[in-house]
This record gives C-alpha cells, structure tokens and sequence, in this order.
C-alpha cells in the first residue's frame, strides 16, 4: 500500500538505555550508596568514565524510520523486548529519544494502559473526567460525549458508585471508552484489548477500525496476530530494537512465525529441570514446515513436522517405549496431546543408539497464539524423561478453510473442519 | 498543528502545553481533595481541625512558659502563624511526594510533570482558605476588627505558595531518583515549626540572633501575615521580609530549574 500523506515519520529513531549491574540494585538510587561510593572511592570522578565497566548501554530501538499515511493502521509486532513498547513510549512523549527524530501532523492521544490514573475511591462519573483530562480531552469534550462514553461501556447504572466495587470487567469497559471517544488526528494504541471479554473486544475493534475509516491513523501493538492481521493496513516487525521488515499484514506475520530469531534458551540435554529415571534422554526438538525447512512456528492449516532427537544413554535397544508431546496455550491450560500411544502404537523397538522420533502434522488446527508443549518418555511404564515444559512456538493466523476468512482467538480455543448444507 | 520528537526537544513548547493542560491541574487536585475526605467520617473538618489543635497546644505553652503579651491576645497571633505554616508544611510534603505517589501517570501518559507537584499546592491551598474561614470565626469571637494591611494577605498567600512550591518541586524531583528524600521532608517540618516565629513572636528573639535567624525564609512570610492579619502595629522586620522575597524567588527559579532538567529523565528512572 502507498503511503498518501504520511501523518507520523520517523527518521533513525534510537533510544539506549544504561544499565547499572551492581549488587542486586533497586531500580532507584538511595542516595546512601552513592555517599557510600564516594566515601569508598573519593577519587573515582576523576578517573575517565570509560573505566567504569558497570554500567553497560542498551540500545531499545536502533535506526527505527518509517512513515504511516492518513487514514493508516499500522500494526507492530515482535517478541519481548523488541522495543515495541519502546517505540510507543517515545512517541508518546512519555521518554525522550536518544537520536533521530519524529514528526507527527496532528494532534496525538496514546493508549498505553487502560484506566491510566483512575482512583478505586471515586465514582464511575467522577473517574471519566479525570481519565478524560489525563487523555488530554478538555473538560467540554468529556461533558458533550458523556452520554456516549456511558453508553458505549454499559455502566449507567452505576455511575455514582465507586470503581473499586465495579466487576474487572465494568472497570475496563468504563476505561476503554473514556479512551475511544478521544478524537486524535493520531492514536496510538500497545496491547490493550488483551482484557475484557470477548464481545468487548470485539466492540473495541470495532471503534478502532471506525477511527481509522474516519481518516484517523492508528499505530497499533499487539502480540494478537490475527488481530493484526485483521485490523492493519500494513504491519512493522521489529527484532531487537530494529525495524526488520515492513509490508503487508499476511507476509510480515508469516516471516515473523517463521524465522523470529531462537529464543536463547538452555540446550534441552543441558536441563536440569527434569525427572525421570535418564535411560532416554530428549536431546532436541525441531520445528519443521512440511517441505523440511527449520522454523520457529507454523501458521493455521500448514502442515508441519516435529523431529525429537531422543539420546539413548543405556546403549541398548528398549522395548515398550512411549512419548507423549502435551501442547499447552499462553495460559497454560492442556491444548491437545500427540501420543506414541494414540497414533503410533509402541515403537517396536529402539535402536542401540540415538535416534529421531518424526511427528506428522497435517494442517495445523491450533488457534493463532503462543503455546509451549511438555515431552513425556516412558520405557515399560516407568518414566524415562519428563520435561515441562520443553519448548515454545507461535502459531499465526492462516486460512484454515481456503475461505479467506481467518480464524481467531475469537472463535473459541480450536478448529474443526464442518461444511454447511440446505435441506 | 506539527509535532517534532527528539532529543532535547521537549523544552520548546512546554510552556505552551503546560497552558493547554491547566484542566489536569484541577481535576488532579480535585482528585486529591476528593479521596482526602471521601472516606472520612467529619470530611473536610479534618481541614480545620488540625490547625485549631495545633494553635490550641501553642497557646497553652506560651500561657505555661509565661510569655508576654502583646497588643493582640495569644490566640490571634499563634492562629496568624499557624496558617501560613500549614499552608507551607502541607504544600511541601504533599508535592515532594507527588511524583513518587503518581508512578503510573509518570509511565503511561504524557503531560507536562509540573501539573502533578503543581495539583498537589493547589490542593493545599484549597485547604488553607477553608482554614482562613476558622481564622474569621476566631477574629469575630475576639471582637477584633482587622486594618488595611489585610489587603496584602494575597500576596503573601502567593509568597508562601512560591516557596512551598520551588523546595517542593526540587525535591520531587531529587525523590524520583532518591528515595531518601522521602524522608527529609517531615524532619524539615518538624525542625521548621520550632524554628519559625509561631509560639513567639520575632520580637522576642535576641539582636544578635536576628541574623541567622532570618535566613530561614519562613520567618519574614510569617511575620508579614501577622502584620497583615493583626494591624499596622504589629513590628515588621524589613531585613527578614527582603530575605525570605529573595530566597523565594531564588527557590522557584532553581526548583523549576532542577525539575525541567530532571523531568525528561522521570519515566526512565522511576
């Protein structure tokens, strides 16, 4: 998509954080230590600063540059620690860059919590202009669109009662529509809509995707690819505090499931985490797409592979042998379980030696999301290995059903293939 | 309307911004006041008690330590003083601590930070013109009719607001990085109650005392609101009344100072 009339441009934005390794530091400085430091070493300002090996710097972003259009909405996504968040906090103003530059062409309002200064003490009423003048709406804006926050979050019976007894969920929905009825040239929104239920969001998404209609630019975080997916005119990837890839939705997120960098995590055999009596050890696990490339996840209705490289430290071939992969959501909840002992009966026998056990997954009906999976490993019903959880990987949004339509989170917790007929 | 992001920025429109906001200030002392007295049982009496208590205890020690009198009976002129100190000690603690009591907005959203300390004295000084109600109910019980010099009572109010504001604005943004200072600021308090002309009367304090004793900004405030309050005959020291001006405006330039220059640094920080 061509970019019309940029509203936000941002040029080599950079913005680097020191960090101070000392002993289990605070996150603030007690003025004690830094007495203490300078009675300890009164001469230490005069030695160059170079010297001072604790503290190290950390760049959040790097070489940040991109421009979103009127009426835009780009979605960013990436792991942890990217930056996205980074990102939205200089933007907003919130923390100065170290380097570079943006410029944004109107008037610019962040969501970057829902419910930002609301007090438990005051009422429903009271809360909606106080959110309001901390969002920066003047106080005769929240007056003229004060029926409408009401009604949009379905609280009008209880506006003169304090927030504190509100359910979690009256709480968010007051927060979010003090926030969508902001007018900003310019909204900038992190992941926000990860509260609430389903029919809220789905109203949320709504109200964003009207902003952007009305001409409105919406930069737009969320780790809810299909959300992304959905809602983005185009998408930003950043990896480690760099834009790595910028273009549509479809392909960023598939490159984003595909090749996000390895996590740095600790060698499967390295583990210690484990019980079991050790004769099978799980040594590795890859993540295969089905025309045999090494990937990190897989996107919905792909077909994929999991190779588990199993160590056999007796040296000796063992019989009744079962391995379980149990695969779990983000929270944790028990997703579905591929067992030896489903589909693939007992291994007969295992070599001597190491060896590759291949698990064949034809179209993927894991709802897009993050999931970690548990290894089990049992040899004549005692347990060998037992790792939980091993791993992690992403599933992104896909046209499960060829319809064009993706499933989501939305749509409950897993596919099933159905056909429709009249009668 | 453009808006530029980038190092070093932020200083060239803030003041224009700080204009734009002025409604935050409000309701977050609104805010303040609100939750103050919303669980209370008395509310806002709360206001007015801790000044009477606190003249009440003064009076009773100047009757015990047998001080002399004055053209004015003791309870105006330990009330004359009690005032303005409450107003100070409480403008103070209340904004050293603003910005550490109000974390989340540091991180979330952008305004100008001068709004929090700044919602914390109008805070106070809604407090004080509740107290100065107490002050006139007093002065009707006395059958004492105040003079002239009662129309320089805003400025002094304005006088005591600025330096409340400049130690304050200074130390919020000393606590962000240095929690320490959380505790300074009560143990200011306290040493200033005794420090400042509040169960005495300056007069009473010895010439070669006078000098050092005026350093404290405190005592050419205070002196001014008993002239104010009590009468043109009430002694008025102009060496005092030009010290505590000039430590004043020297305090607000300074603490606004500090605070601009620590202010881009808040939410990395805290």
């Amino acid at each position: 998509m061509s970019v019309i009339q940029p509203r936000v441009v941002v040029e080599g934005l950079g913005k680097r954080y020191r960090l101070q390794h000392r002993h289990d530091r605070h996150t603030y400085t007690a003025l004690r230590d830094v007495l203490t430091d300078a009675i300890r070493s009164p001469l230490s300002w005069l030695r160059s600063t170079t010297a001072n090996v604790d503290v190290e710097e950390f760049w959040a972003l790097k070489d940040v540059s991109f421009e979103v259009g009127e009426g835009e909405v780009l979605g960013i996504v990436g792991r942890n620690g990217a930056g996205k968040s980074t990102l939205l906090k200089v933007l907003s103003r919130i923390t100065e860059p170290t380097e570079g530059r943006a410029v944004m062409h109107g008037g610019v309002a962040s969501l970057l919590e829902v419910g930002t200064g609301f007090h438990p003490e005051l009422t429903g009423r009271d809360n909606i202009f106080l959110n309001g003048s901390i969002l920066g709406m003047p106080r005769a804006d929240i007056a003229r669109k004060f029926d409408e926050i009401v009604a949009f979050a379905g609280v009008d019976r209880f506006l003169d009662t304090p927030v504190k007894r509100y359910s979690s969920g009256m709480y968010v929905r007051l927060a979010f529509a003090v926030a969508a009825h902001l007018e900003p040239d310019i909204l900038i929104v992190d992941e926000v809509l990860a509260v609430g239920d389903a029919e809220f969001q789905q109203k949320c998404l709504g109200k964003m995707g009207e902003v952007a209609r009305s001409g409105r630019t919406v930069l737009f975080v969320s780790h809810h690819l299909a959300t992304v997916e959905n809602l983005c005119h185009r998408v930003m990837l950043l990896d480690r505090g760099r834009v790595k890839l910028i273009g549509e939705p479809g392909e960023v997120i598939a490159a984003y499931v595909n090749h996000a960098a390895p996590a740095s995590v600790t060698p499967l055999l390295d583990r210690t985490d484990r019980e079991g009596s050790g004769v099978l050890r799980f040594a590795e696990v890859r993540l295969l797409a089905d025309d045999g490339h090494a990937v990190q996840g897989f996107v919905v209705g792909d077909d994929a592979i999991f190779d588990i490289q199993i160590r056999n430290l007796a040296g000796q071939a063992h019989r009744s042998v079962h391995v379980s992969i149990g695969i779990n959501s983000a929270m944790g909840q028990r997703v579905t379980t591929w067992s030896t002992s489903y589909a693939g009966g007992d291994l007969p026998v295992t070599p001597a030696s190491d060896f590759v056990l291949r698990v064949r997954l034809p179209r993927i009906a894991l709802i897009p999301g993050s999931y970690t999976y548990n290894l089990f490993a049992t040899v004549g019903g005692d347990v060998a290995d037992w790792l939980l959880p091993a791993g992690a990987f992403e599933v992104g949004a896909g046209d499960y059903f060829g319809s064009g339509q993706l499933p989501g989170t939305r749509d409950g917790t897993f596919i099933s293939d159905h056909s429709f007929q009249l009668t | 309307m453009k808006l530029i992001i980038e190092p070093g920025r932020s200083a060239s429109q803030y003041w224009r911004e700080l204009w734009h906001y002025r409604e935050l200030l409000y309701f977050l002392a609104w805010r303040d006041l609100a939750v103050r007295y919303k669980q209370t049982v008395i509310g806002v009496a709360w206001a007015l008690i801790r000044p009477a208590l606190t003249m009440v205890v003064f009076v009773l020690f100047r009757r015990l330590m047998g001080a002399e009198r004055s053209h004015v009976s003791d309870v105006l002129l330990v009330l004359s003083a009690v005032l303005p100190w409450q107003l100070f000690a409480n403008a103070l603690s209340e904004s050293s601590t603003s910005l550490i009591n109000n974390t989340n907005l540091l991180s979330k959203v952008y305004f100008p930070r001068l709004i929090i300390p700044g919602a914390s004295v109008a805070a106070a000084l809604v407090d004080f013109l509740i107290t100065l109600g107490l002050l006139a109910v007093v002065m009707m019980w006395q059958g004492f009719a105040p003079g002239w010099t009662l129309a320089a009572l805003p400025v002094l109010v304005v006088a005591t607001l600025a330096l409340s504001t400049g130690i304050g604005l200074f130390l919020a943004a000393l606590n962000v990085q240095y929690r320490d200072f959380r505790y300074v600021v009560p143990f200011i308090i306290q040493i200033g109650l005794f420090v400042s002309p509040i169960a005495f009367a300056s007069a009473n304090v010895p010439e070669r005392w006078k000098l050092l004793y005026s350093f404290n900004p405190l005592v050419g405030i205070i002196d001014g609101f008993r002239w104010s309050i009590l009468g043109a005959q009430t002694p008025l020291d102009r060496r005092a009344v030009t010290m505590s001006l000039v430590i004043t405006v020297l305090s607000v330039c300074y603490g606004v100072w500090y605070f601009r220059r620590m202010e881009r640094r808040f939410a990395d920080v805290i």
